[in-house]
C-alpha cells in the first residue's frame, strides 16, 4: 500500500519532470499548420500530432543558422571556465576552511560577498578590462568574465565542503608518515570529490544559461554562444520560430540530462553532505 | 636499580586557547612500555594533550620528549615514531581494509610484496583478514576499530596514542575489546598514551593512572592508589561508582573544614565487623534503598553526631544479608584504616589526623 503510493508519488514527479521534453519533442517536428492554430479552433488537440512530423524545423535550425558553430563555441568556453574554477576555486576553498583559522572565515564571506555584487554593476568596468585586453567580440571575453562569477561562490562553496569533511583523516594520514604536502596532494582530493564535482556542475550550468554578458560582449554571429545565438537568430522581432526554438532547446538538452543524471547522486551529497554527514 | 627508561616525557606542557587553558603545566613521565591511562571529564584537555604529544597540535609552552630525544613544533607528526588511533578511527573512507592497513607502509616506501605479507600478518593477528577486501562503510562499530588499531600497529611505532578507542562501542562489546586491547598491548610491550573517561576503563587497563581535570593532572599513580589513596576530592569523588562518601566533620581534635572521606564499600553494618577492629561507628539514617543484584545501594545521612549533611551511600554486596528498612536508623562502621581527611576549602587532602 504504501509502495503503490511511493510509485504513484514518482510517477507523478516523472510525469512533471518528463513533460516539457514532451513539449520540445512535439513542437520540434510538429508542421507550423498543427502549431499555430489560434483559439478558435477548439476540435484541435494540442498534445499530439495531428498532421504528420516533419523535419522543416530542424532543418531551419542547422541550415540557416549557425548552431553547430555555437554548439562548439559553447563547449570551449564551458570547457575553459570549467578547468579555471576548479583550478581556482577548489585549493582557494580548500585552504580557507583548513589553513588560515579564524582568518578563513572572514575571507571566505568576503569572497562570497563579491558574488552578491549584481552582473549590471559590473558592464563598464569589464568592458575596459576587456577592451584593454583586446578582447571585444571574442570566446576570450567569456572566459575571462564568467570565473568572476564562479570563482568566489565555488570558492565558497568548497570551503563549506571541506570544513564538513572531518579532519581526521587527513591528519591520520601526517601520523601514518605523509606531509602536508603529500597529504594535500594525495589525500585530499579524494575526500572532496563530491565538492569538486559541484564545482563542476555549477559553472558549467552558469555558462550554459549566461545572456547578459555574452550579449554584451559577442557581435558577431559566428562568435556566439548557444544561449546567446539561438534566442537571437530565432526571434525575429516578434515573430519566434517556435518549431526550431525547441529543435535547439532538444538538442542541447537531452545530453546534458544524461549527464546530470550520472553526476547527480554525487552533486546533491555536495550540496548536503554537511547536514548528513555520517 | 636501573634508571628507568623513559618513554614520552612532557614538562611544563601547555596550551591555551585564548584565554583559556586547555592543558596548563602537565608534567607527565611514562615509562618504556607502560600502558598510561588519561583519565578526566570531558573537556579537561585529555585529547589536547594527546594532540600535542602527537604534532598535530602547537603547544604553547612546555617540552615533549619522545624516546629521550625532545620533538618540538617543527618535528612533523610523521616523523615521531608515534600512531594514534582517533575517536573516529579516521578510516579512509574510499579504500578497503587492507588498503587503509597497508597506507602507512605506503608511504614508508616499503615493497608491494612484503606490504601483503604484512598486512595479512596484521589482519590475522587482530581477526579481520575476512574483512580486507571490505570497505570501512561495510564494517560494524567493533571491526573498525580494530581496523584502525591493526593500521596503528602494522607501523611498528615507539609510542601509541589511543583516544576513547572503545567510546563509540557498546557495554558488552567494549568489555571484549577492553580486554583484546590489553593483552595485545601486554604482547607487544609498546609505550601507550590512553585516554579515556571512562573510570572503570581507566581502572582496568592502566599500568598507571594520571586523573586530569581543567587541563591539570590531579594524580597520577596506579589504579589501586589513585583509587584507595586519592590526593584531593576531586579524584576521590571521580574515581570510583558510586563515589567516595564525603562528609563535613565538626570535631575540636580536627582543624576547622575537614571532610571525612570513605568508599561506599567500606561503609557496612556494624554487626559485619569483628570485635577488636578498629572502626568508625555512625549513626546511618536509611533514606532508600537500591537493589541490583549482585549489590544494593542504600541512600541516606549520618548528620547527627557532628557530621556533615551529605548524602551517604553504603555498597552491600550480596553476601550482607541484614535487613534494611527504610526511614530507620541504623548502627553502620567503617574501618578506621579507610578513612581519608581533606581540607574543605582547597580539597586536598590531610594526612593523619586520629579519628573523629
Ligand atoms: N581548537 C580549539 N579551539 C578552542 N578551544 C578548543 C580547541 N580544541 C579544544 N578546545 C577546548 O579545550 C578544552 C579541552 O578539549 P579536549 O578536546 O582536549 O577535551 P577532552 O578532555 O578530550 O574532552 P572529551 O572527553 O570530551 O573528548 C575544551 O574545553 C575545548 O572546548
Ligand atoms: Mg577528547
Amino acid at each position: 500500500m504504501k509502495r503503490a503510493g511511493l510509485y504513484a508519488a514518482a510517477a507523478g514527479f516523472m510525469l512533471f519532470a518528463g513533460f516539457p521534453f514532451y513539449w520540445m519533442l512535439l513542437t520540434a517536428f510538429k508542421q507550423n499548420r498543427d502549431l499555430y492554430v489560434g483559439a478558435f479552433d477548439t476540435r484541435h488537440v494540442p498534445w499530439i500530432f495531428n498532421d504528420p512530423p516533419t523535419l522543416e524545423h530542424v532543418r531551419l535550425l542547422f541550415g540557416q543558422t549557425e548552431f553547430p558553430r555555437w554548439v562548439l563555441n559553447t563547449l570551449v568556453v564551458v570547457v575553459a571556465v570549467v578547468v579555471i574554477t576548479v583550478v581556482v576555486a577548489v585549493p582557494a576553498g580548500y585552504s580557507l576552511a583548513r589553513l588560515t583559522g579564524r582568518w578563513g572565515e572572514r575571507l571566505g564571506m568576503g569572497i562570497f560577498f563579491t558574488y552578491l555584487i549584481p552582473p549590471t554593476l559590473l558592464f563598464i568596468p569589464f568592458s575596459r578590462v576587456v577592451a584593454l585586453l583586446g578582447l571585444q567580440n571574442s570566446l576570450g571575453a567569456l572566459i575571462l568574465v564568467y570565473p568572476t562569477i564562479t570563482i568566489p561562490f565555488c570558492t565558497w562553496l568548497v570551503m563549506g565542503f571541506v570544513r564538513s569533511v572531518p579532519w581526521d583523516i587527513e591528519e591520520q594520514a601526517m601520523i601514518d608518515g605523509y606531509s602536508r604536502l603529500a597529504v594535500i596532494m594525495k589525500v585530499a582530493p579524494r575526500l572532496i570529490v563530491p565538492g569538486i564535482l559541484t564545482v563542476v556542475v555549477f559553472s558549467f550550468t552558469l555558462v550554459m544559461q549566461e545572456f547578459v554578458y555574452a550579449l554584451t560582449f559577442l557581435s558577431s554571429v559566428d562568435k556566439m554562444t548557444v544561449s546567446l545565438g539561438v534566442p537571437i537568430a530565432l526571434v525575429r522581432g516578434d515573430v519566434y520560430h517556435w518549431g526550431a526554438l525547441m529543435a535547439a532547446a532538444l538538442v542541447i538538452s537531452i545530453p546534458l540530462a544524461i549527464i546530470y543524471n550520472l553526476f547527480i547522486d554525487r552533486f546533491i551529497q555536495g550540496f548536503t553532505m554537511g547536514a548528513v554527514k555520517g | 636499580m636501573d634508571p628507568i627508561v623513559v618513554g614520552v616525557e612532557l614538562r611544563n606542557l601547555s596550551r591555551r586557547f585564548g584565554d583559556f587553558h586547555a592543558v596548563d603545566g602537565v608534567d607527565l613521565s611514562i615509562r618504556e612500555g607502560e600502558l598510561l591511562v588519561l583519565l578526566g571529564p570531558s573537556g579537561c584537555g585529555k585529547t589536547t594533550l594527546l594532540r600535542m604529544i602527537a604534532g598535530l597540535e602547537r603547544p604553547t609552552s612546555g617540552e615533549i620528549f619522545i624516546g629521550g630525544e625532545r620533538v618540538d613544533a617543527d618535528v612533523p607528526p610523521r616523523a615521531r615514531g608515534i600512531a594514534m588511533v582517533f575517536q573516529s578511527y579516521a578510516l579512509y573512507p574510499h579504500r578497503t581494509v587492507a588498503q587503509n592497513i597497508a597506507f602507512p607502509l605506503e608511504a614508508s616506501g616499503m615493497p608491494r610484496s612484503q606490504i601483503a605479507d604484512k598486512v595479512r600478518w596484521a589482519a590475522e593477528m587482530f581477526g579481520i583478514a575476512r574483512y580486507l577486501e571490505r570497505y570501512p562503510r561495510q564494517l560494524s562499530g567493533g571491526e573498525r576499530q580494530r581496523v584502525a588499531l591493526c593500521r596503528a600497529l602494522v607501523r611498528d611505532p615507539k609510542v601509541f596514542l589511543l583516544d576513547e578507542p572503545l567510546a563509540n562501542l557498546d557495554a558488552k562489546l567494549r568489555n571484549t575489546a577492553r580486554d583484546e586491547l590489553k593483552r595485545f598491548q601486554r604482547r607487544i610491550q609498546r609505550t601507550t598514551v590512553y585516554v579515556t573517561h571512562d573510570q572503570v576503563e581507566a581502572m582496568g587497563l592502566g599500568d598507571r593512572i594520571a586523573v586530569m581535570d581543567h587541563g591539570k593532572v590531579r594524580q597520577i599513580g596506579t589504579p589501586q592508589e589513585v583509587y584507595e589513596d586519592p590526593v584531593d576530592t576531586f579524584v576521590a569523588t571521580f574515581v570510583g561508582q558510586p563515589p567516595m562518601n564525603l562528609v563535613e566533620v565538626r570535631d575540636p581534635a580536627l582543624p576547622p573544614g575537614t571532610l571525612l572521606g570513605f568508599r561506599p564499600e567500606h561503609f557496612l553494618p556494624q554487626g559485619h565487623f569483628a570485635s577488636g577492629e578498629p572502626t568508625q561507628v555512625f549513626c546511618f539514617a536509611v533514606r532508600r534503598v537500591e537493589y541490583l543484584g549482585s549489590d544494593r545501594y542504600v541512600y541516606g545521612s549520618v548528620a547527627e553526631q557532628g557530621f556533615g549533611e551529605a548524602t551517604v551511600i553504603a555498597k552491600l554486596p550480596a553476601i550482607v544479608a541484614t535487613p534494611i528498612p527504610e526511614g530507620e536508623a541504623l548502627e553502620f562502621a567503617v574501618p578506621r584504616k579507610a578513612l581519608r581527611y581533606f581540607d574543605a576549602a582547597t580539597g586536598a587532602r590531610r594526612e593523619g589526623g586520629r579519628g573523629p
